[in-house]
């Protein structure tokens, strides 16, 4: 019954088989199987949002997706941000100090891409309301929000 | 958690032989946003999960100003209000997709779900009444249709039957002057359980001075969705004013049977039963005069 079933899916751009039980959620594959740690299991409920990917560039909780659901899609998770460089959101975040403990920082970084993917110039209620599932317990989320518009800023600048 | 097999089902027939052979040892997965969670925490057990989410019939999302609306069982809630066609047409329908847990939930979440979970306190299902949706159900004998309105048995409970799939939602097309609206009580501003909500649909005269048709149906006060027709009815001819929409906002308290628990006194809530029919018919009505 927990036989394993090989998956192929596209993480971060790149090609990828592994194989994993039908238990096994999506956050447990990337992390323990793919040794992708970036997501991070907060709740390992749908709370939190620490564990957000991009399935198919639509946001989802990883620890509510199974890692057999990935057969044929593709995958982007925090690893998948930066190239050479830091993305504008990652610089972002440090230079606004909108991370203390870090736990929740990935979940936050995929999600506000997302974010911005979709809606370029975010008014401050905006982004709030779109991360409304990112739960921080550190910040008190006003320097997420402003790295976040500091971003989107930027990239509208470069565009 | 426990371990399963997995299938994804390519067709309606394939996922309902699974269903009627393997009975309440199959369970379906759609979004994942409920089932995962219970399968995880020990509240519901499976032997196999069938994924419903590569199945056509499941994955429509169609409209025809004739036929109407029909929803795939397995449409997640970011495709219903990412159509800006749909959100034109159906803006109540976009105030529970938008509500049901934050973005990550949304791109997950699907109708089908929200209904078979079949929760009082389900965001989907007093609008889905108030809009007249139909249930297109599949089983091996063929496909059948179930009122909204009739399809919940109890908190956690629907009539399907072993070897049932639901497959879609039809809703009609709107009426001309037509609106709805739905709203929840809750204690913040996001990501919480309905105290009390109130799904509404009114069709209003040409000259919309007078209500033709409404239908409101509550959340959270009954052990299922409580659909009102007596307050709807009550509405049916009355010029639209305060004194027609209060008139129903006491209907539907009167109809409303809650229970208290930690999210609210059974007082509070019959209270709040007729302030949210109220709310809801105000949107409803600027909705079919805009
Ligand atoms: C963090 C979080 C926040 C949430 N917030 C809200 C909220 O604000 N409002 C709200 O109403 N809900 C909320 N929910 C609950 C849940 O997201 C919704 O009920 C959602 O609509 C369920 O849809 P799904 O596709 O994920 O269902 P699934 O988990 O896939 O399925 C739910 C149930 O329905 C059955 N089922 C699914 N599809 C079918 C089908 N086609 N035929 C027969 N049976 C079927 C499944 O077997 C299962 O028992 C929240 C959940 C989480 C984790
Ligand atoms: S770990 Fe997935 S939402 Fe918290
Ligand atoms: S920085 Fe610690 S939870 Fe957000």
């Amino acid at each position: 019954m927990s036989r394993k079933i090989s998956v192929s899916a596209t993480i971060n751009g790149q090609e990828n088989e592994f194989l994993c039980e039908p238990r096994q959620s999506l956050l447990e594959v990337l992390r323990d199987v793919l040794n992708l740690t970036g997501a991070k299991e907060g709740c390992n409920n749908g709370n939190c949002g620490a564990c957000s990917v991009l399935l198919d560039g639509v946001l989802v909780n990883s620890c509510l997706v199974l890692g057999v659901e990935a057969q044929g899609r593709s995958i982007t998770t925090v690893e998948g941000l930066a190239g050479d460089e830091l993305h504008p959101l990652q610089r972002q975040f440090l230079e606004n100090a909108a991370l203390q403990c870090g736990i929740c920082t990935p979940g936050f970084l995929v999600a506000s891409k997302a974010l911005l993917e979709k809606n370029p110039n975010p008014t401050e209620h905006e982004v709030r309301y779109f991360l409304a599932g990112n739960l921080c317990r550190c910040t008190g989320y006003d320097k997420i929000v402003k790295a976040v518009m500091a971003a989107a800023e930027e990239m509208r600048a470069k565009a | 958690m426990q371990a399963f097999s997995y299938v994804s089902a390519k067709s309606v027939s394939e996922a309902s032989a699974i269903l009627a052979q393997e009975g309440d040892n199959a369970k379906v997965l759609s979004g994942g946003t409920d089932i995962i969670v219970q399968l995880r925490e020990g509240r519901r057990s499976a032997h196999v999960v069938v994924d419903v989410k590569a199945i056509p019939e499941l994955n429509e999302l169609s409209y025809d100003a004739a036929a109407g609306l029909t929803i795939g069982a397995a449409v997640p809630m970011h495709r219903i209000y990412g159509d800006a066609k749909l959100a034109a047409l159906y803006p109540g329908l976009m105030d529970s997709a938008t509500l049901i847990g934050g973005t990550a939930i949304q791109g997950r979440a699907t109708l089908g779900g929200n209904v078979c979970t079949a929760s009082p306190a389900g965001d989907a299902l007093p609008t889905l009444i108030a809009l007249n949706a139909r249930c297109v159900v599949a089983s091996a004998n063929g496909t059948r249709e179930i009122a909204i309105e009739n399809f919940f048995a109890g908190p956690g409970r629907t009539v399907l039957q072993k070897g049932d799939l639901l497959v879609a939602f039809k809703l009609p097309a709107p009426q001309p002057n037509s609106g709805a609206a739905y709203l929840r009580f809750i204690p913040r501003n996001e990501m919480d359980i309905a105290v009390v909500s109130a799904g509404v649909s009114v069709q209003l005269s040409a000259d919309k001075s007078t209500f033709i048709a409404a239908r409101i149906a509550l959340g959270a006060v009954a052990p299922t969705p409580l659909f009102v027709p007596e307050a709807g009815a009550a509405l049916i001819g009355q010029p639209v004013g305060a004194v027609a929409v209060n008139a129903a906002a006491e209907i539907a308290k009167a109809a409303a049977r809650p229970i208290s628990d930690m999210r609210g006194s059974a007082e509070q809530r019959k209270h709040l039963s007729a302030v949210m029919t109220k709310r809801t018919l105000e949107i409803a009505i600027e909705r079919a005069r805009a």
